[in-house]
């Protein structure tokens, strides 16, 4: 079966965003990008999968601007065999991505399709639940562990209280969690072939998918600073202090 | 025209967070109902109706919703949504779960993990980890919002509320339930204790973990951990805080071994009082921490257990 994995352009982790001074978003001019750390996880899962003679071949999907198409060629170094781009300048919500994901579904025919539970910019954690529901889909969200076999999909779930294990029919949505892998890192020799790997380029115009946003961003400020506190020196400070200028304990 | 808030249960109450969702939904709308759906969860709807605040409870019965399946309980939301200007649900695991696939169903737009109602269209929601506030207007007929229970103080009980039995809509086949690994805890749980110790890869290993449980039972406690700790296997997934984990704001914080990265702080930040232990001076934690002790942990909370008193 094929895989189709997610891949998403954000900016990388250990970059301290800075809000813009007219309120409007946050800073991207001049900041590294990479592929969201969850979606590392999602190309990961999928390699295993082909690896394990599971998967025949990974599509590596991303919406966004031109340069998505290096977040793909990372999905492809990785392993991934050839890319999706649906490329737009616009602005891109979640329910327009599902439904970008949702044509391009249509078309290529997985029988699985696995992404990030949550993309560390907008952190919203709504695409791939979306996606489901759009193909009627079951879902199986913050994968710890995946198995498949037999058209069905034991899923073992990080909740609130622990782990939870559900089993889905295939086709399906897999959203992954921090646990569900580790993500190799690309070697050399496979950067140099994955520039051969295509990419189609592809309009959202052209699968038919409305993707105004529906949520209008009014504004984006700093969260309010915590003002600095001290050092003490002894733990009896320290209770002191907690018990008689805090009242926390 | 009414919210409807979603409440998660577990078959005798409803989540503490529900309270905060009522809390929050009451400032979207008129008048707040609930919908508990269950298998045999008669109980937990009755403590969502001592809810003050609540109108109207729905107790949909249905053996499809005994284990919160998203692809059996989201239609049935779907069917009710119709009748509410807002869908609520905490932005915990289960409202993460099936709220989007609601909103897709019903072609809506979500909005994630709202702080604060602005106006019944309008939500603030952090973003990058909550290095920015997002102010977000939805101009969808139906809302569907999650909500981040720890901006929303919870509502009082002592309200008695009307529960009326509504049918369910049955199971569609696509998902079953196997079972579930639940960490067991005495402790208070994480999201609702008012004071928390986490631990982080400075405790260096899950045995060690033993010394964090002592001052965490002397102060009655919760207990929560950075990701490494839980990568690195020292304590269970569920004590994870932080941007993909989970997020608390007890009275007292007190982070012990744990660096301070943005994507740990954006789960403790708004706690009232910080206190963090590390032995790096430079360690980023200090810059949020109300009060810091530089020296080692291992000699540190042995001696602050002695120092505090029992709760
Ligand atoms: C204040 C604010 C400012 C914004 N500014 C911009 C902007 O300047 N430019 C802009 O384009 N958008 C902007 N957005 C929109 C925001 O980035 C979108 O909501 C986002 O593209 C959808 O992803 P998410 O983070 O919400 O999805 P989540 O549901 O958190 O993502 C989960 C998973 O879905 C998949 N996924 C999601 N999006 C994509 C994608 N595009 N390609 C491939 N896979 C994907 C990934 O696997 C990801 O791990 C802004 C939003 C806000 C609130
Ligand atoms: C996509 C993504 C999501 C993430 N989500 C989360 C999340 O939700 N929550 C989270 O916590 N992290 C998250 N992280 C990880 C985060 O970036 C950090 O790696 C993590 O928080 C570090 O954990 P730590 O502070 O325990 O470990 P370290 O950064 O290794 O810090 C250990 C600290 O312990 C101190 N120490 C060591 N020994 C002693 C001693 N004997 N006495 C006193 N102090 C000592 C050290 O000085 C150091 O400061 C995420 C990362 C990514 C990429």
């Amino acid at each position: 079966m094929k895989v189709l994995v997610a891949v998403k352009r954000v900016i990388d982790y250990n970059v301290k965003i800075r809000v813009k001074a007219d309120n409007t978003g946050v800073e991207t001019a001049n900041v590294k990008m990479s592929m969201n750390p969850f979606d590392e996880i999602a190309v990961e899962e999928a390699i295993r999968m082909k690896e394990k003679g599971q998967a025949t071949e990974i599509i590596a999907f991303s919406a966004g601007p031109a340069q998505c198409q290096e977040t793909i060629r990372t999905a492809l170094a990785m392993g991934a065999d050839r890319g999706v781009l649906v490329q737009t300048d616009a602005e891109l919500q979640p329910l327009a991505v599902a439904k970008l994901m949702k044509a391009v579904v249509d078309k290529e025919q997985p029988g699985l399709v696995i992404v990030g539970k949550q993309a560390i910019d907008d952190d919203s954690n709504q695409t791939g639940q979306m996606l489901a529901a759009l193909l009627g889909w079951s879902q199986g969200t913050f994968a710890n562990k995946l198995h498949v076999a037999d058209g069905t999909a034991e899923v073992k779930r990080e909740v609130d209280g622990g782990l939870e294990n559900i089993k889905i029919k295939l086709p399906a949505v897999i959203t992954t969690d921090l646990r569900l892998n580790e993500p190799r890192y690309a070697s050399l020799p496979n950067i140099m072939k994955a520039k051969k790997k295509p990419i189609e380029v592809l309009a959202p115009d052209a699968l038919g998918v409305d993707i105004a946003p529906r949520l209008k961003v009014l504004k984006v400020e700093e969260p309010p600073k915590r003002k600095s506190g001290i050092k003490v020196k002894t733990v009896a400070e320290l209770v002191d202090k907690l018990k008689n200028e805090a009242g926390v304990i | 025209m009414a919210v409807l808030v979603v409440a998660a249960h577990d078959g005798k109450t409803v989540r503490s967070n529900v309270a905060n969702a009522v809390t929050a939904a009451s400032q979207m709308g008129s008048e707040v109902h609930v919908l508990v759906a269950g298998s045999n969860a008669g109980e937990a709807a009755k403590s969502a109706a001592a809810i003050q605040g609540v109108a109207k409870v729905l107790d949909a019965e249905d053996a499809a919703y005994a284990n919160w399946l998203a692809e059996d309980v989201a239609p049935l939301v779907v069917k009710l949504a119709p009748n509410y200007s807002h869908v609520v649900m905490a932005a915990d695991s289960v409202g993460k779960n099936i709220a989007p696939r609601v909103a897709a169903l019903l072609d809506v737009a979500q909005v994630s993990e709202a702080i604060k109602v602005e106006a019944p269209d309008t939500f603030v929601r952090p973003i990058y980890a909550g290095n920015a506030m997002a102010t977000v207007q939805t101009a969808d007929k139906i809302k569907i919002v999650t909500i981040r229970p720890t901006n929303f103080k919870a509502a009082a009980t002592g309200g008695s509320a009307p529960i009326e039995q509504i049918g369910g809509t049955g199971a569609g086949g696509l998902a079953s339930y196997v079972g579930a690994e639940l960490s067991k805890s005495e402790r208070p749980e994480l999201t609702s204790a008012k004071i928390v110790v986490s631990g982080g890869r400075g405790l260096a290993s899950g045995e060690n973990f033993k010394m964090l449980e002592a001052l965490a039972d002397k102060l009655g406690a919760g207990l929560g951990a950075s990701r490494a700790a839980v990568d690195a296997g020292y304590v269970p997934n569920d004590y994870q805080v932080g941007q993909t984990g989970k997020v608390v704001a007890p009275d007292l914080y007190i982070a012990i071994g744990i660096s301070g990265a943005i994507q740990h702080l954006a789960g403790m930040k708004d706690s009232k009082t910080i206190v963090a232990i590390n032995k790096d001076e430079e360690a980023p934690i200090f810059q949020v921490a109300d009060y810091g002790i530089v020296g080692d942990l291992f000699q540190i909370v042995p001696e602050l257990t002695a120092a505090v008193e029992k709760k």
